[in-house]
């Protein structure tokens, strides 16, 4: 298997930027996922290091090669796309013995390569058919067979799962996982879809407005986002951010009456980035409130989410006055709390699960040191766990 | 507003049945979501309440009168289509005025104007008035189709997926202005989806149809907790629900190829044969749990982690909070809520 | 597993649908294409330059071979197309033109400096007319009729409709030939002959099918959304069309127009068969000029200049309806 690295990796489409210079190293056996709303610049990075477009600046190195100049064929990597590419006159071996055939290899090799990846994938008893009467998972088990029996340095997918329906999707994707951890090929796999991201990848490359914003373990993007749009892009729904003003241990939000408490961790780092008005955004996942009589935050719930094994309120802690806009902040509830729209709540936020940003740049300001409480307890259960097997 | 009330309502087309048999009740000022996969009869349904069908047989009534007979434009119904409703040669604010301008309502161009420029500020909205449709985001696309349901103040709301388009942040955001915006405003809705997400979150009560038959009608919290079959008990919930075959012995279940087991619970007569329901989120995680697996897979997805436990030849998925990181192949103990299981008997149907 | 990837790598087939290059060596390329795609544009258009300049030229220049790129400017042709004209002696034509009476037109002078005098005004500007008032009407019944037509068998469900469309084709699979001289017995027996109403009956008669065919595919691709929001809204079937479906059905309708136009404006056999003067049209009549008596080069060449703007102007006025019928193509699927 590979490393794949860009350095310096750019894309222009006449003036404007796909993609800015970007550097990226992607280990040997590792699952890394290009992750961004449409037109971010993620499939232009995925179709540069496959070759299938060219970078306009920067190089691709594969495994220490210079690749950047070669053409896709050379660069031993495969390509898995969403709707499957999958030729519709063939059956489904032909369709897998296709691209050994190509190469020459003689037919009882195909043979043996083509019955092993069709036994990983579970697919044995639709090699005769042709892919269109096969539903849209089979046929994307067919077009990751297709990748497989060729025993590539590396896969690339663009949105494989894309297609698919949402139930179809969580079973595709527990076995694009199980299928990487058994294999472990370099995989570079590009999603819109963030819960994808978190669930796959060792780690996640999160883009916007052709740019990286981030590039962490699933871990870091959720609990320590980078900026602002991290914070929000992550999680359903994304991080709480408001804004706020910092007043001695408080801080005091804009249109309302709510403070929270200023963790000690973060005192010096606010003191020292934030600008004379003090002005700073406050960001907490919907799982760090409690509903709690005495909290100092205080709101109006302005809808309820019905989860079926959760509730999620979304209050609103006044309106803005120039723009009317409800300011709104979701909490994750116990299924069976009854908070009716329109009643009135108190909450508070764990002071562990909360995070500052620079009100101007949207970047995330970091504590003085990280204490243990800082992150939620990643490792913890599975300790528990592993210990008492 | 008004309640609509569909009474054997049944729909053939030349190769297939889009409905049978189909009869439910929307009550006025309710929020009613009528759930089901693609091709289920769902926009059929609506195009038969919006007279945009005809129905072969059975009645529609608003307000507890027949309507059969009355044309599109007479039944008074706001219509919010998935993509394609407006009209992209026309600008924003022509495209909210345009129902108030019909032969049938002729109203005064500075009545318009208020209505247009009330239903603007509602959907938030003002500053895209001028604009083209075609200039517009799928987010406002989306909102000016509903404003220009609102400006007319019909007697009911029918929305056929109007969030499918559009991606998951706007979506998210969109429900939740939907959600408070009907409960404020009192609107009777009718609203179509194949996301069960959709329906959890914003129904009053939900219908779950399939293959053109109405399968179970009730409140969310029923349609999860006590699903009337187990294509319902699959349709609603993420991750799906476990649907294990079982056998009865005397007092205890036997969950097939594994080492799974409990009491049968009292007072309800169980057949030989059955199927096990569990949620995911009612296998809880615990070193000192009852049952023992092996570690398939985990999927953390930020607020919880999805951990696929093998027991025997059945992999079970499970839902513990946080991010929780467990190596193929480790042992682990689990307990199941023993109150929140699920029993189905061989073809499908809920033993109560 | 573990020893999957040890035979080595194999070689990779990438499945591409777009290979995008942007290297120095592809802008290149790009430049040498945009050269190729003018020169061919070029080549494409020397007729029309060639016609155009021949307009201008004298009877001799336009036979002169090869051919002259430099020549003095000259009316003639256009005086020869719009005139009828006597020869008159060179004397006496040299005296009309020395005495400064200012009551000689320019064509006046153009005609007597090749010797020859104006006895009155051509039949072209009348064949010309017959020709726009034929397409035109024709071209606006066809578009009409096919538009309500296509509309029906777009959204309703039409009996047998299949075979309804492939009869509607199937008028237009008879070569004009084969049925000129059955259609010209029954025109003399029905009295059509030679009229505005016959020609203007058989070319949209003609041009119908296409109309049809063309417009149902436009029709078919406004989604059916549109108009049952309007239903709902409160308008009527025909409002709903003249006021959702005609303002997005406005390229398809542009491409209708220029290509029913086109067939109108342009037929020859027919025109040349079913009328013989009141209502014969442009093109029949710029080809038997080729008969009268030597060939009139420039005369011919301003006829077809004239005969070539109408359809120029109507194409230049729907361009912005057809450029936008090509693009929307091609982004909305």
């Amino acid at each position: 298997m590979a490393q794949i690295e860009l350095k310096q990796v750019e894309k222009l489409f006449g003036e404007k930027y796909a993609v800015k210079p970007m550097d990226l190293t992607i280990n040997n056996g590792e699952f890394v996922c290009l992750l961004g709303p449409s037109g971010c610049g993620k499939t232009t990075t995925l179709r540069m290091i496959s070759g299938l477009e060219t970078a306009s600046g920067g190089t691709i190195l594969l495994d220490g090669e210079n690749v950047t100049w070669h053409h896709p064929s050379d660069r031993d990597i495969a390509f898995v796309f969403q709707l499957y590419a999958l030729y519709p006159h063939m059956t489904v071996r032909d369709n897998i013995a296709f691209p050994l055939q190509a190469e020459g290899m003689n037919k009882d090799d195909i043979d043996t390569r083509v019955s092993e990846v069709v036994d990983i994938l579970r697919i044995g008893h639709m090699l005769k058919y042709k892919p269109g009467k096969l539903s849209g998972g089979d046929q994307q088990r067919v077009a990751l067979a297709r990748a497989l029996v060729r025993r590539p340095k590396a896969f690339l997918m663009d949105e494989p799962l894309g297609a698919l329906d949402a139930e179809l999707r969580e079973t595709m994707r527990a076995e694009i996982k199980a299928l990487h951890i058994a294999q472990n090929a370099t995989t570079v796999y590009v999603t819109h879809d963030q819960v994808e991201a978190m669930a796959l990848s060792d780690r996640i490359v999160v883009m916007s407005a052709a740019e990286v914003q981030q590039v962490g373990t699933p871990a870091e993007v959720y609990y320590d986002p980078a900026n602002l749009f991290v914070a929000g892009f992550i999680g359903s729904p994304g991080m709480n951010v408001l804004k706020g003003q910092l007043d001695g241990d408080v801080v005091r939000f804009l249109g309302n009456n709510n403070t929270l408490p200023l963790p000690a961790r973060y005192r010096i780092p606010l003191l020292t980035t934030l600008d004379a008005d003090k002005n700073v955004i406050v960001g907490f996942r919907p799982e760090a409130g409690t509903i709690n009589a005495d909290g100092s935050m205080q709101g109006e719930v302005y809808a309820v989410d019905m989860h079926g094994a959760y509730k999620l309120l979304h209050v609103n802690l006044g309106d803005v006055p120039d723009t009317h806009e409800p300011t709104i902040v979701h909490l994750r509830t116990d299924r069976m709390a009854s908070n009716p729209m329109g009643s009135q709540l108190r909450f508070t936020v764990d002071p562990a699960m909360m995070r500052f940003f620079d009100p101007k740049s949207g970047k995330a300001i970091l504590p003085s040191q990280t204490d243990q409480t800082d992150r939620q307890p990643v490792e913890v259960l599975s300790t528990t766990a592993e210990g008492q097997a | 507003m008004s309640s609509v009330e569909l009474q054997k309502i049944t729909k053939r087309f030349k190769y297939v049945t889009a409905l049978e048999d189909v009869s439910f009740m929307v009550h006025d000022r309710e929020f009613f979501v009528l759930l089901g996969p693609t091709g289920a009869g769902k926009t059929s349904t609506l195009r038969i309440i919006a007279a945009l069908l005809k129905q072969d047989s059975g009645s529609v009534l608003f307000d507890g009168e027949v309507v059969d007979g009355l044309t599109p434009a007479d039944r008074d119904v706001a219509f919010v289509f998935q993509q394609y409703s407006l009209y992209p040669t026309m600008t924003v604010y022509d495209n909210l005025a345009f129902p108030l301008r019909s032969p049938l309502r002729k109203t005064p161009e500075d009545e318009i104007k208020t209505k247009v420029e009330h239903a603007a500020e509602i959907l938030r909205i003002s500053h895209l008035l001028d604009r083209k449709t075609a200039k517009l985001s799928g987010g406002e696309m989306q909102r000016v189709s509903i404003g220009r349901a609102i400006v007319r103040e019909p007697r009911m709301f029918l929305m056929d997926e109007p969030l499918s388009n559009l991606d998951a942040k706007l979506r998210e955001s969109l429900r939740v202005e939907l959600q408070h915006m009907q409960k404020t405003q009192g609107n009777t809705t009718l609203f179509v989806t194949h996301d069960q997400i959709e329906a959890l979150t914003m129904a009053d009560r939900i219908g779950v149809l399939n293959e053109g038959r109405l399968i179970q009608v009730g409140t969310p919290v029923d349609i999860y907790d006590r699903p009337a079959t187990t294509f319902v008990a699959q349709l609603v919930g993420t991750p799906r629900i476990n649907l294990l075959p079982a056998g009865r012995e005397n007092g205890t279940i036997h969950v097939d190829e594994s080492l799974l087991q409990m009491p049968a619970p009292e007072g309800r007569t169980l057949p030989d044969k059955l199927l096990v329901g569990i949620r995911p989120e009612d296998i809880s995680l615990n070193p000192t749990g009852q049952f023992n697996g092996t570690v398939v897979l985990t999927e953390p997805l930020g607020v919880e982690t999805i951990v696929h436990v093998q027991s025997g030849e059945r992999t079970l998925l499970s839902l513990a909070p946080g991010m929780i990181h467990l190596q193929r192949g480790a042992d682990i103990r689990f307990n199941l809520l023993q109150d929140r299981l699920h029993f189905f008997d061989e073809t499908g149907k809920r033993i109560a | 597993m573990s020893d999957f990837y040890e035979v080595g790598p194999a070689e990779p087939v990438v499945i591409s649908t777009r290979v995008d290059k942007v290297s120095p060596k592809a802008r290149r390329e790009h430049n040498v294409r945009a050269a190729i795609v003018i020169a061919i544009a070029m080549f494409c258009l020397l007729p029309i330059f060639v016609m155009s300049m021949t307009a201008f030229k004298t009877r001799s220049d336009a036979v002169s071979a090869p051919p002259k790129l430099l020549f003095k400017p000259t009316l003639e042709g256009f005086v020869f197309l719009f005139t009828e004209r006597a020869l008159v002696p060179p004397a006496r034509a040299q005296e009309l033109l020395a005495s400064d009476t200012t009551d000689l037109s320019l064509f006046e002078r153009v005609a007597l400096s090749s010797g020859q005098e104006i006895t009155g005004p051509s039949d072209y500007v009348g064949r010309l007319k017959n020709s726009l008032i034929i397409a035109g009407v024709s071209t606006i019944f066809s578009v009409v009729l096919g538009f309500f037509a296509a509309y029906a068998f777009s959204r309703f469900d039409v009996p047998g409709k299949d075979d309804l469309m492939f009869f509607i084709l199937s008028t237009r699979m008879l070569p004009a030939v084969v049925v000129t001289i059955p259609l010209f017995l029954m025109y003399r027996q029905f009295g059509l002959h030679d009229t505005y109403q016959g020609m203007i009956l058989l070319y949209t008669v003609f041009n119908l099918s296409l109309a049809v065919w063309l417009l149902k595919g436009f029709i078919d691709e406004i989604p059916l959304e549109y108009e049952e929001a309007a239903l709902v809204d409160g308008y009527s079937r025909i409002q709903a069309i003249f006021k959702i479906v005609l303002p997005q059905a406005m390229t398809g309708i542009a491409a209708t127009v220029v290509f029913s136009l086109i067939f109108a404006w342009n037929e020859y056999a027919f025109a040349l068969m079913l009328t013989s003067d009141k209502a014969r049209t442009a093109p029949p009549t710029i080809a038997t000029m080729l008969g009268r008596g030597g060939i009139e080069w420039s005369a011919i060449a301003a006829g077809s200049l004239g005969f070539l703007i109408p359809v120029a102007i109507v194409v230049f006025l729907l361009r912005d309806y057809l450029l936008r019928g090509v693009t929307f193509g091609a982004v909305r699927r």
